[in-house]
Protein backbone atom coordinates (compact mmCIF):
# COMPACT_ATOMS: atom_id res chain seq x y z
CA UNK A 1 0.00 0.00 0.00
CA UNK A 2 1.42 3.22 -1.20
CA UNK A 3 1.13 6.39 0.91
CA UNK A 4 -1.08 8.65 0.72
CA UNK A 5 1.65 11.62 -1.21
CA UNK A 6 2.42 8.90 -3.52
CA UNK A 7 -1.13 7.82 -4.30
CA UNK A 8 -2.13 11.94 -5.22
CA UNK A 9 0.94 11.94 -6.79
CA UNK A 10 0.50 8.88 -9.00
CA UNK A 11 -3.28 9.79 -9.57
CA UNK A 12 -2.38 13.53 -10.86
CA UNK A 13 -0.21 11.81 -13.47
CA UNK A 14 -3.11 9.34 -14.67
CA UNK A 15 -5.18 12.76 -15.12
CA UNK A 16 -2.13 14.83 -17.08
CA UNK A 17 -2.21 12.15 -19.19
CA UNK A 18 -5.67 12.03 -20.13
CA UNK A 19 -7.21 14.24 -23.10
CA UNK A 20 -10.22 14.51 -21.06
CA UNK A 21 -12.39 14.80 -17.48
CA UNK A 22 -12.73 10.96 -16.00
CA UNK A 23 -14.37 9.57 -13.82
CA UNK A 24 -13.24 7.76 -10.17
CA UNK A 25 -14.39 4.48 -11.66
CA UNK A 26 -11.91 5.28 -15.28
CA UNK A 27 -9.11 6.08 -12.87
CA UNK A 28 -9.14 2.79 -10.97
CA UNK A 29 -8.81 0.79 -14.08
CA UNK A 30 -6.02 3.25 -15.02
CA UNK A 31 -4.04 3.08 -11.71
CA UNK A 32 -1.54 0.61 -11.78
CA UNK A 33 -2.33 -0.62 -8.07
CA UNK A 34 -5.12 -3.39 -8.86
CA UNK A 35 -6.24 -3.93 -5.22
CA UNK A 36 -6.98 -0.10 -4.71
CA UNK A 37 -10.52 -0.01 -3.23
CA UNK A 38 -12.67 2.36 -5.38
CA UNK A 39 -12.97 4.40 -1.80
CA UNK A 40 -9.81 5.27 -1.17
CA UNK A 41 -9.34 6.55 -5.17
CA UNK A 42 -13.03 8.54 -3.97
CA UNK A 43 -10.87 9.77 -1.34
CA UNK A 44 -7.85 10.78 -2.96
CA UNK A 45 -9.97 12.37 -5.80
CA UNK A 46 -12.00 14.24 -2.93
CA UNK A 47 -8.35 15.66 -1.37
CA UNK A 48 -7.32 16.29 -4.19
CA UNK A 49 -10.09 19.02 -5.28
CA UNK A 50 -10.20 20.54 -1.99
CA UNK A 51 -6.46 21.46 -2.48
CA UNK A 52 -7.85 22.99 -5.91
CA UNK A 53 -5.57 20.52 -8.21
CA UNK A 54 -8.74 18.77 -9.78
CA UNK A 55 -12.04 20.23 -11.23
CA UNK A 56 -14.76 18.29 -11.26
CA UNK A 57 -18.20 18.25 -12.67
CA UNK A 58 -21.11 16.59 -12.48
CA UNK A 59 -21.83 13.79 -15.00
CA UNK A 60 -25.38 11.88 -14.02
CA UNK A 61 -24.93 10.19 -10.85
CA UNK A 62 -20.74 10.16 -10.89
CA UNK A 63 -18.23 13.69 -11.37
CA UNK A 64 -16.07 14.03 -13.65
CA UNK A 65 -12.69 15.17 -12.61
CA UNK A 66 -9.98 17.13 -14.67
CA UNK A 67 -6.53 18.97 -13.85
CA UNK A 68 -7.16 22.61 -12.99
CA UNK A 69 -4.02 22.79 -14.65
CA UNK A 70 -1.39 21.58 -16.86
CA UNK A 71 1.71 20.13 -15.09
CA UNK A 72 3.80 22.25 -17.02
CA UNK A 73 2.22 25.42 -15.45
CA UNK A 74 3.04 24.07 -11.94
CA UNK A 75 6.42 23.47 -13.11
CA UNK A 76 6.68 27.33 -14.52
CA UNK A 77 5.54 28.23 -10.75
CA UNK A 78 8.16 26.66 -9.11
CA UNK A 79 10.58 27.73 -11.27
CA UNK A 80 9.44 31.13 -11.11
CA UNK A 81 10.35 31.02 -7.62
CA UNK A 82 13.02 28.94 -7.96
CA UNK A 83 14.66 31.63 -9.87
CA UNK A 84 13.50 34.44 -7.48
CA UNK A 85 11.56 35.73 -10.61
CA UNK A 86 7.79 36.44 -8.64
CA UNK A 87 9.10 39.83 -7.71
CA UNK A 88 8.16 39.65 -4.02
CA UNK A 89 11.93 38.67 -3.42
CA UNK A 90 10.78 36.38 -0.19
CA UNK A 91 13.27 34.55 1.49
CA UNK A 92 10.71 31.62 1.33
CA UNK A 93 13.98 30.09 -0.70
CA UNK A 94 17.75 29.63 -0.64
CA UNK A 95 19.14 29.49 -3.91
CA UNK A 96 22.95 28.12 -5.14
CA UNK A 97 22.96 30.72 -7.65
CA UNK A 98 21.60 32.92 -10.18
CA UNK A 99 22.43 33.94 -13.81
CA UNK A 100 23.51 36.99 -14.89
CA UNK A 101 22.76 39.34 -17.79
CA UNK A 102 24.03 38.93 -21.53
CA UNK A 103 27.29 41.15 -21.12
CA UNK A 104 28.53 40.09 -17.71
CA UNK A 105 27.49 36.25 -18.55
CA UNK A 106 31.03 36.96 -21.24
CA UNK A 107 32.78 38.07 -17.98
CA UNK A 108 31.81 34.92 -16.51
CA UNK A 109 32.49 32.65 -19.13
CA UNK A 110 36.14 33.98 -19.97
CA UNK A 111 36.57 33.39 -16.17
CA UNK A 112 35.18 29.36 -16.48
CA UNK A 113 37.64 29.09 -19.42
CA UNK A 114 40.77 30.14 -17.30
CA UNK A 115 39.72 27.87 -14.71
CA UNK A 116 39.34 24.61 -17.26
CA UNK A 117 42.54 25.25 -18.67
CA UNK A 118 44.79 25.33 -15.39
CA UNK B 1 16.73 62.64 28.35
CA UNK B 2 19.86 61.11 28.78
CA UNK B 3 18.76 57.29 27.68
CA UNK B 4 17.08 59.09 24.78
CA UNK B 5 20.24 60.94 23.82
CA UNK B 6 21.70 57.60 24.01
CA UNK B 7 19.53 55.54 22.29
CA UNK B 8 19.28 58.43 19.47
CA UNK B 9 23.40 58.15 19.28
CA UNK B 10 23.28 54.19 19.37
CA UNK B 11 20.52 54.14 16.11
CA UNK B 12 22.58 56.82 14.65
CA UNK B 13 25.75 54.72 14.97
CA UNK B 14 23.94 51.80 13.64
CA UNK B 15 22.49 53.66 10.32
CA UNK B 16 26.34 54.90 9.98
CA UNK B 17 28.01 51.73 10.64
CA UNK B 18 25.82 49.80 8.13
CA UNK B 19 26.85 52.30 5.54
CA UNK B 20 30.24 51.82 6.33
CA UNK B 21 29.74 47.97 6.46
CA UNK B 22 28.52 47.26 3.11
CA UNK B 23 31.14 48.66 1.51
CA UNK B 24 34.06 46.61 3.61
CA UNK B 25 35.68 43.73 2.37
CA UNK B 26 37.44 41.82 5.42
CA UNK B 27 33.53 40.47 5.35
CA UNK B 28 34.91 38.28 2.83
CA UNK B 29 37.03 36.21 4.67
CA UNK B 30 35.52 35.69 7.75
CA UNK B 31 31.47 35.83 6.43
CA UNK B 32 30.05 33.91 9.15
CA UNK B 33 31.45 36.46 11.77
CA UNK B 34 29.95 39.29 9.61
CA UNK B 35 26.79 37.78 9.29
CA UNK B 36 26.76 37.75 13.21
CA UNK B 37 27.65 41.61 12.99
CA UNK B 38 25.18 42.20 10.65
CA UNK B 39 22.28 41.06 12.89
CA UNK B 40 23.76 42.66 16.02
CA UNK B 41 23.41 45.57 13.88
CA UNK B 42 20.34 45.48 12.18
CA UNK B 43 18.49 44.65 15.87
CA UNK B 44 20.19 47.61 17.68
CA UNK B 45 18.81 49.77 14.92
CA UNK B 46 15.21 48.82 15.12
CA UNK B 47 15.24 48.93 18.92
CA UNK B 48 17.36 51.83 19.67
CA UNK B 49 15.40 54.16 16.53
CA UNK B 50 12.04 53.49 18.08
CA UNK B 51 13.70 53.71 21.38
CA UNK B 52 14.36 57.24 20.82
CA UNK B 53 11.18 58.22 20.07
CA UNK B 54 9.43 56.36 23.10
CA UNK B 55 12.07 57.49 25.54
CA UNK B 56 11.92 61.07 24.80
CA UNK B 57 7.87 60.49 24.82
CA UNK B 58 7.53 58.90 27.95
CA UNK B 59 10.00 60.64 29.55
CA UNK B 60 7.08 62.33 32.32
CA UNK B 61 6.58 58.76 33.54
CA UNK B 62 10.06 58.90 34.81
CA UNK B 63 10.45 54.59 34.67
CA UNK B 64 12.08 54.32 31.43
CA UNK B 65 10.81 53.20 27.75
CA UNK B 66 9.72 49.73 28.83
CA UNK B 67 8.18 50.48 32.22
CA UNK B 68 7.09 53.84 30.67
CA UNK B 69 5.02 51.91 28.27
CA UNK B 70 3.51 49.57 30.71
CA UNK B 71 2.54 52.81 32.98
CA UNK B 72 1.27 54.79 29.74
CA UNK B 73 -0.94 51.63 28.44
CA UNK B 74 -2.48 51.31 32.41
CA UNK B 75 -3.13 54.91 32.24
CA UNK B 76 -4.73 55.25 28.49
CA UNK B 77 -7.02 52.05 29.78
CA UNK B 78 -7.83 54.36 32.61
CA UNK B 79 -6.60 51.98 35.33
CA UNK B 80 -3.02 53.76 36.49
CA UNK B 81 -2.50 57.07 37.16
CA UNK B 82 -1.30 59.81 34.41
CA UNK B 83 2.65 61.49 34.13
CA UNK B 84 3.71 64.43 37.02
CA UNK B 85 3.70 66.81 33.90
CA UNK B 86 0.82 66.79 31.00
CA UNK B 87 1.93 66.01 27.80
CA UNK B 88 3.07 68.58 25.19
CA UNK B 89 2.80 68.61 21.43
CA UNK B 90 6.51 67.00 21.06
CA UNK B 91 6.01 64.41 23.06
CA UNK B 92 2.55 63.25 21.86
CA UNK B 93 3.83 63.46 18.41
CA UNK B 94 6.96 61.44 19.46
CA UNK B 95 4.84 58.67 21.14
CA UNK B 96 3.09 58.51 18.10
CA UNK B 97 5.65 58.01 15.39
CA UNK B 98 7.34 55.42 18.28
CA UNK B 99 4.45 53.28 18.73
CA UNK B 100 4.19 53.47 15.33
CA UNK B 101 7.28 52.62 13.99
CA UNK B 102 7.33 49.94 16.51
CA UNK B 103 4.16 48.19 15.35
CA UNK B 104 5.06 48.88 11.75
CA UNK B 105 8.50 46.88 12.40
CA UNK B 106 6.64 44.10 14.06
CA UNK B 107 3.84 43.39 11.76
CA UNK B 108 6.05 43.34 8.93
CA UNK B 109 8.15 40.99 10.31
CA UNK B 110 5.01 38.73 11.02
CA UNK B 111 3.53 39.33 7.70
CA UNK B 112 6.73 38.21 6.03
CA UNK B 113 7.15 34.96 8.17
CA UNK B 114 4.05 34.31 7.45
CA UNK B 115 4.02 35.02 3.90
CA UNK B 116 7.25 32.41 3.93
CA UNK B 117 5.69 29.94 5.13
CA UNK B 118 2.66 29.91 3.46
CA UNK B 119 4.98 30.31 0.27
CA UNK B 120 6.87 26.96 1.38
CA UNK B 121 4.06 25.27 1.83
CA UNK B 122 2.38 25.76 -1.42
CA UNK B 123 5.88 24.84 -2.86
CA UNK B 124 6.58 21.60 -0.83
CA UNK B 125 2.67 20.79 -1.99
CA UNK B 126 3.62 21.33 -5.80
CA UNK B 127 6.87 19.33 -5.30
CA UNK B 128 5.23 16.09 -4.05
CA UNK B 129 2.80 16.40 -7.30
CA UNK B 130 5.72 17.07 -9.89
CA UNK B 131 9.16 16.77 -8.58
CA UNK B 132 10.67 13.13 -9.22
CA UNK B 133 13.20 11.37 -7.28
CA UNK B 134 16.68 10.58 -9.38
CA UNK B 135 18.73 7.45 -8.62
CA UNK B 136 21.84 9.84 -9.49
CA UNK B 137 21.67 11.83 -6.85
CA UNK B 138 19.60 10.44 -3.85
CA UNK B 139 17.77 12.19 -1.35
CA UNK B 140 17.12 15.38 -4.10
CA UNK B 141 14.38 16.13 -5.65
CA UNK B 142 14.82 16.67 -9.55
CA UNK B 143 11.72 18.68 -11.78
CA UNK B 144 11.77 18.48 -14.80
CA UNK B 145 12.79 21.76 -16.40
CA UNK B 146 15.62 22.91 -18.84
CA UNK B 147 17.06 25.29 -16.94
CA UNK B 148 19.49 25.58 -14.13
CA UNK B 149 18.43 25.84 -11.00
CA UNK B 150 19.51 24.40 -7.46
CA UNK B 151 17.71 25.37 -4.15
CA UNK B 152 16.40 23.99 -1.25
CA UNK B 153 13.00 24.73 0.58
CA UNK B 154 14.16 25.64 4.12
CA UNK B 155 12.17 24.37 7.13
CA UNK B 156 11.64 21.19 9.54
CA UNK B 157 11.57 18.83 6.59
CA UNK B 158 13.91 21.07 4.28
CA UNK B 159 14.44 19.65 0.88
CA UNK B 160 16.97 19.74 -1.86
CA UNK B 161 15.48 20.42 -5.36
CA UNK B 162 17.55 20.31 -8.58
CA UNK B 163 16.26 21.27 -12.41
CA UNK B 164 17.07 18.42 -14.98
CA UNK B 165 19.25 20.69 -16.40
CA UNK B 166 21.45 21.51 -13.66
CA UNK B 167 21.89 17.73 -13.87
CA UNK B 168 22.70 17.82 -17.73
CA UNK B 169 25.03 20.93 -17.35
CA UNK B 170 26.89 20.37 -14.29
CA UNK B 171 29.68 17.72 -13.87
CA UNK B 172 29.39 14.87 -11.30
CA UNK B 173 32.09 16.32 -8.95
CA UNK B 174 30.29 19.77 -9.61
CA UNK B 175 26.73 18.78 -8.69
CA UNK B 176 27.94 17.16 -5.21
CA UNK B 177 29.84 20.49 -4.85
CA UNK B 178 26.35 22.31 -5.16
CA UNK B 179 24.39 19.86 -3.22
CA UNK B 180 27.24 20.57 -0.44
CA UNK B 181 26.54 24.29 -0.72
CA UNK B 182 22.57 23.92 -0.42
CA UNK B 183 23.06 21.26 2.57
CA UNK B 184 25.05 23.75 4.56
CA UNK B 185 21.74 26.13 3.72
CA UNK B 186 19.88 24.02 5.15
CA UNK B 187 21.75 23.11 8.33
CA UNK B 188 22.61 26.61 9.08
CA UNK B 189 19.25 27.56 8.66
CA UNK B 190 20.08 30.54 6.49
CA UNK B 191 16.87 31.38 5.79
CA UNK B 192 16.42 32.56 8.88
CA UNK B 193 19.33 35.24 8.81
CA UNK B 194 17.63 36.49 5.46
CA UNK B 195 14.28 36.77 6.45
CA UNK B 196 14.58 40.06 8.37
CA UNK B 197 16.60 41.77 6.16
CA UNK B 198 14.27 40.74 3.24
CA UNK B 199 11.18 42.25 5.34
CA UNK B 200 12.75 45.25 6.00
CA UNK B 201 13.42 45.67 2.58
CA UNK B 202 10.24 45.31 1.68
CA UNK B 203 9.13 47.67 4.71
CA UNK B 204 11.45 50.43 3.34
CA UNK B 205 11.66 49.63 -0.96
CA UNK B 206 12.72 53.65 -1.71
CA UNK B 207 15.80 52.97 1.16
CA UNK B 208 18.86 52.41 -1.11
CA UNK B 209 20.74 51.66 2.12
CA UNK B 210 18.35 48.66 3.37
CA UNK B 211 18.51 47.46 -0.38
CA UNK B 212 22.12 47.20 -0.04
CA UNK B 213 22.40 45.95 3.20
CA UNK B 214 20.14 42.56 1.88
CA UNK B 215 22.22 42.21 -0.75
CA UNK B 216 25.79 42.49 1.21
CA UNK B 217 23.78 39.81 3.64
CA UNK B 218 22.64 37.74 0.56
CA UNK B 219 26.13 37.74 -0.45
CA UNK B 220 27.49 36.73 3.09
CA UNK B 221 25.47 34.01 3.51
CA UNK B 222 26.34 32.37 0.29
CA UNK B 223 30.32 33.05 1.37
CA UNK B 224 29.71 31.34 4.81
CA UNK B 225 27.63 28.31 2.57
CA UNK B 226 30.40 28.04 0.23
CA UNK B 227 32.83 27.78 3.79
CA UNK B 228 31.32 24.68 4.72
CA UNK B 229 30.48 22.84 1.34
CA UNK B 230 34.54 23.38 0.65
CA UNK B 231 35.42 21.30 3.31
CA UNK B 232 33.42 18.36 1.89
CA UNK B 233 33.85 19.11 -2.32
CA UNK B 234 36.81 20.32 -4.23
CA UNK B 235 36.45 24.52 -4.48
CA UNK B 236 37.50 24.68 -7.81
CA UNK B 237 34.49 22.29 -8.58
CA UNK B 238 32.26 24.56 -6.51
CA UNK B 239 34.02 27.67 -8.04
CA UNK B 240 33.13 26.05 -12.01
CA UNK B 241 29.63 25.33 -10.93
CA UNK B 242 29.03 28.70 -10.07
CA UNK B 243 30.26 29.85 -13.42
CA UNK B 244 28.38 27.56 -15.25
CA UNK B 245 25.27 28.45 -13.56
CA UNK B 246 26.16 32.04 -14.32
CA UNK B 247 26.46 31.41 -17.72
CA UNK B 248 23.62 29.37 -18.15
CA UNK B 249 21.99 32.43 -19.30
CA UNK B 250 19.12 30.55 -21.48
CA UNK B 251 16.41 31.51 -18.79
CA UNK B 252 13.73 32.70 -20.74
CA UNK B 253 12.30 35.74 -18.30
CA UNK B 254 8.55 35.45 -18.35
CA UNK B 255 6.24 38.90 -18.81
CA UNK B 256 6.07 40.49 -16.10
CA UNK B 257 8.52 39.30 -13.88
CA UNK B 258 11.02 41.47 -12.23
CA UNK B 259 14.55 40.84 -13.04
CA UNK B 260 16.27 39.01 -11.08
CA UNK B 261 19.37 38.56 -12.79
CA UNK B 262 22.33 37.81 -10.47
CA UNK B 263 25.13 40.17 -10.10
CA UNK B 264 28.56 39.28 -12.25
CA UNK B 265 30.90 40.77 -9.34
CA UNK B 266 28.56 38.45 -6.57
CA UNK B 267 29.34 35.80 -8.64
CA UNK B 268 33.19 36.96 -9.67
CA UNK B 269 33.60 37.52 -5.64
CA UNK B 270 32.77 33.86 -4.56
CA UNK B 271 34.70 32.63 -7.47
CA UNK B 272 38.15 34.27 -6.76
CA UNK B 273 37.63 33.16 -2.95
CA UNK B 274 36.92 29.75 -3.62
CA UNK B 275 40.04 29.45 -6.13
CA UNK B 276 42.44 31.56 -4.08
CA UNK B 277 40.95 32.12 -0.55
CA UNK B 278 42.79 34.84 1.49
CA UNK B 279 44.24 34.51 5.27
CA UNK B 280 41.22 33.66 7.61
CA UNK B 281 40.76 37.13 9.72
CA UNK B 282 42.92 35.82 13.04
CA UNK B 283 40.91 34.07 15.95
CA UNK B 284 41.57 37.28 18.40
CA UNK B 285 39.68 39.60 15.42
CA UNK B 286 36.52 37.06 15.28
CA UNK B 287 36.21 37.07 18.62
CA UNK B 288 36.46 40.65 19.36
CA UNK B 289 33.78 41.15 16.91
CA UNK B 290 31.44 38.48 18.04
CA UNK B 291 31.93 40.40 21.69
CA UNK B 292 31.41 43.69 20.31
CA UNK B 293 28.07 42.19 18.35
CA UNK B 294 26.85 41.02 21.60
CA UNK B 295 27.67 43.87 23.18
CA UNK B 296 25.78 46.58 20.47
CA UNK B 297 22.49 43.54 20.28
CA UNK B 298 22.26 44.13 24.72
CA UNK B 299 22.91 47.85 24.90
CA UNK B 300 19.33 48.84 23.39
CA UNK B 301 17.55 46.38 25.60
CA UNK B 302 19.39 47.64 28.49
CA UNK B 303 18.55 51.24 27.84
CA UNK B 304 14.74 50.47 27.46
CA UNK B 305 15.05 49.30 30.75
CA UNK B 306 16.98 52.10 32.50
CA UNK B 307 14.41 54.62 34.72
CA UNK B 308 15.50 57.83 33.02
Amino acid sequence: MKGLGELERSIMDIIWAQPSAVTAREVGRLIADRDLAPTTVMTVLDRLTRKGFLVRTRDGRAWRYEPAESRDSYIAELMLEALDLTGDRSAALTRFAQAVSGNEAEILRRALTELEDE
Amino acid sequence: MITAAALATLALVCAVGAWRFTRARWTYRAPHVAIVLWQALGVTWGLAGTGTLLAYALEPYGQGVLHGLAAFAASALGGGYGPAEPYDLPRIVALIAGLTALVVLVVVLLIAGAQTLRARRRHRTLLALIAREDPEVPGVRVVDYPGATAYCVPGLRSQVVVSAGTLKLLSPAELSAVLAHETAHVRERHDLVLLPFAALRRALPWSRLVANVQAEVSLLVEMAADDVARRYCSPRRLATALLRFGTAGAVPTPNGAMGAAGSCSAVMARVERLVTPGPVLSRGVRYSIVAFSVTLTASAPLLWLVPH
